[in-house]
């Protein structure tokens, strides 16, 4: 099973569009990264910039607008998330409750879909509609 | 909420191993280890229902299965007083441990967690699951029992066995390392690159077993794969100098990217020139493609593992099959065959020559295959060679080849496959009369 481990760090919505974590707190989490690679089942990792320096895209009326941050009313932020490859749920949350999160940190826990999650018809459904896909690309002159 | 059993479970996942290894080096036997190990188990699905999970469970498993080995070497001493080192190792462990209460010797395990090279420990156990007295069977039930924390009952239903056979394997195979007294320790320099071979080819073959899985077993087959590529990261890790670690590693990344295209949704293989690459896993390339760059930036050249990883890069680079680097495929192959020659690898490395210059070339390596004893019934050597008599125009003798693979190969499906390309040589024969 595949894991994405969202960090949501305290305050991070409005933080200002430079602000990066301290040196102590990227050595204590560098630490934990590299248990968790010690361990074998980290697959990727990735830090994001405050959102302050991110922009939104919202459907409203179903036409896109264009926001830029900071987002007043976001009330949180995700700040990096680690996917890992564990054999439960249970051992998302073991290696979660180790991390060395600040307080007030919130880190939720998403399992990431893989193929075998959906149904034979749906997979059926994907691999008939790849061929047709492949059928009208055979016959475009390349 | 989540239940406190399976919590215990992914507990013992994340740090049987550990306790094993460490309770090794203090008993010296890793039979005896294991059964502590399990002990300090059991004490935690006894007690933890009731008291909650203690803030540090690896500690308390730990401090758990040090008492019991502590137990062992007194008894030990009381039986035989000849023992005086371990005596005096006694002495020094009883003055920490056994003469405090429990709280205290949790303390002291949680700072010495902090200090501790449990690393050393977990590769000796690495080395000693994968001794070279045991059987690669042996070998390969207790490295999934003491590195990967499976139950005897997970490793039956990977391997299609019965739980008592694996039982009786691990117990056997126990004993034997106790016999032959196999030193807890890193093999010395000069026999630490073969003992390495075969603690790979026990990965290998854990991934190979978990690879050849077919829709609609049980799913403890397909995760063998997942479990091979476990420790095959974890090794990677502990040996970051030796080439052929990452080797292996990016080669299973790579495989493994493809599990989920390699058939189709009624679970029929499906040939990897012919797969939809749009379902390959790109994180797990992305992964093996870095695993195979650590192995350029040690400096030291390409040993197996590392050939057939760059081989099978070359194909997962290849966003359509018809942009395969087949010249680079062969040029691995020839130094595939130089380093580990054998009859499959050439057959390969002729299928390889002949996409990158033409089916004559690869024709001439058919042939020299052709009184090979070893292929004398491997179906996929006339498959082959009916295919590049058929590129070449030569129908009959096509024709000859594709009937005489659909006699060897067991596969119906296969079977059908190669009757419809033996007949469709008939339909050519006209053409080739005329032309």
């Amino acid at each position: 099973m595949r894991f994405m481990l969202i960090m949501i760090p305290k305050g991070y919505e409005s933080a200002t569009p430079d602000t990066l974590p301290d040196a102590d707190a990227i050595a204590t989490m560098m630490k934990y990264n590299e248990d968790l690679q010690k361990a074998g089942i980290l697959l990727a990792l990735e830090g994001l910039h405050p959102p302050a320096a991110g922009t939104r895209v919202s459907f409203g009326n179903g036409k896109p607008v264009v926001t830029d941050g900071p987002f007043a009313e976001a009330k949180e932020s995700v700040g990096g998330y680690w996917i890992i490859q564990v054999k439960s749920k249970e051992e998302a949350i073991e290696w979660v409750k180790r991390c060395p999160a600040g307080a007030n940190d919130t880190i939720e826990i998403r399992q990431i879909f893989e193929p075998a999650d959906f149904s034979e018809d749906v997979q059926q459904a994907v691999e008939e509609f790849t061929e047709r896909f492949e059928k009208s690309t055979e016959t475009t002159p390349s | 909420m989540t239940d406190i059993r399976r919590t215990i479970d992914a507990v013992w996942r994340i740090e049987s191993a550990k306790l094993i290894a460490v309770l090794t080096r203090m008993v010296r036997d890793v039979g005896l280890a294991e059964e502590f190990a399990q002990d300090a188990l059991v004490a935690a699905l006894e007690h933890w229902p009731q008291t909650g999970l203690p803030d540090e469970p690896a500690a308390w498993l730990m401090t758990v299965g040090k008492r019991r080995a502590l137990d062992h070497l007194r008894r030990q001493k009381l039986i035989d007083r000849k023992h005086e080192e371990l005596g005096r190792e006694l002495e020094y462990e009883q003055q920490s441990m056994i003469d405090h209460d429990f709280d205290t010797a949790l303390e002291q395990e949680i700072d010495e967690r902090q200090t501790a090279n449990i690393d050393d420990d977990l590769l000796r156990l690495v080395f000693i699951a994968c001794h070279p007295v045991l059987t690669s069977e042996a070998q390969v039930a207790l490295t999934l029992k003491l590195l990967g924390g499976l139950s005897t009952d997970e490793i039956s239903r990977a391997f299609l066995v019965s739980e008592p056979t694996i039982a009786q394997r691990i117990v056997r195979a126990k004993r034997i390392l106790k016999e032959a007294q196999a030193p807890f320790e890193l093999p010395h320099k000069e026999e630490l690159r073969a003992r390495l071979a075969s603690v790979l080819a026990v990965l290998y073959l854990i991934f190979n077993e978990g690879y050849a899985a077919t829709k609609g077993e049980d799913w403890m087959r397909p995760a063998l794969c997942d479990e091979a590529l476990r420790l095959g990261r974890i090794l990677a890790e502990l040996m970051p100098q030796e080439p052929e670690v990452h080797g292996l590693v990016a080669l299973m990344e790579i495989q493994a990217s493809r599990f989920h295209a390699r058939t189709n949704a009624a679970g029929v293989p499906i040939l990897l020139m012919d797969q939809d690459r749009s379902r390959w896993d790109k994180l797990l390339i992305q992964r093996g493609l870095a695993a195979l760059k650590r192995v350029d930036t040690l400096g030291q050249g390409y040993g197996p593992y590392a050939l057939q990883a760059a081989i099978a890069s070359c194909h997962a680079r290849a966003y359509r099959a018809e942009l395969t680097d087949w010249t680079r495929i062969s040029v691995l192959y020839d130094a595939l065959a130089a380093l580990s020659p054998s009859p499959i690898v050439e057959l390969n490395r002729a299928v390889a020559v002949s996409m990158a210059f033409g089916p004559a070339q690869g024709l001439a390596l058919v042939d020299e295959l052709l009184h090979e004893p070893t292929l004398a019934k491997y179906h996929l050597l006339p498959s082959v060679r009916g295919d590049f008599l058929f590129k070449l125009g030569r129908f009959s003798e096509a024709q000859r080849e594709f009937e005489r693979a659909a006699t060897l190969t067991q596969n119906t499906r296969e079977r059908d496959l190669l009757l419809t390309r033996a007949h469709s040589c008939m339909d050519q024969h006209p053409v080739t009369l005329y032309s």
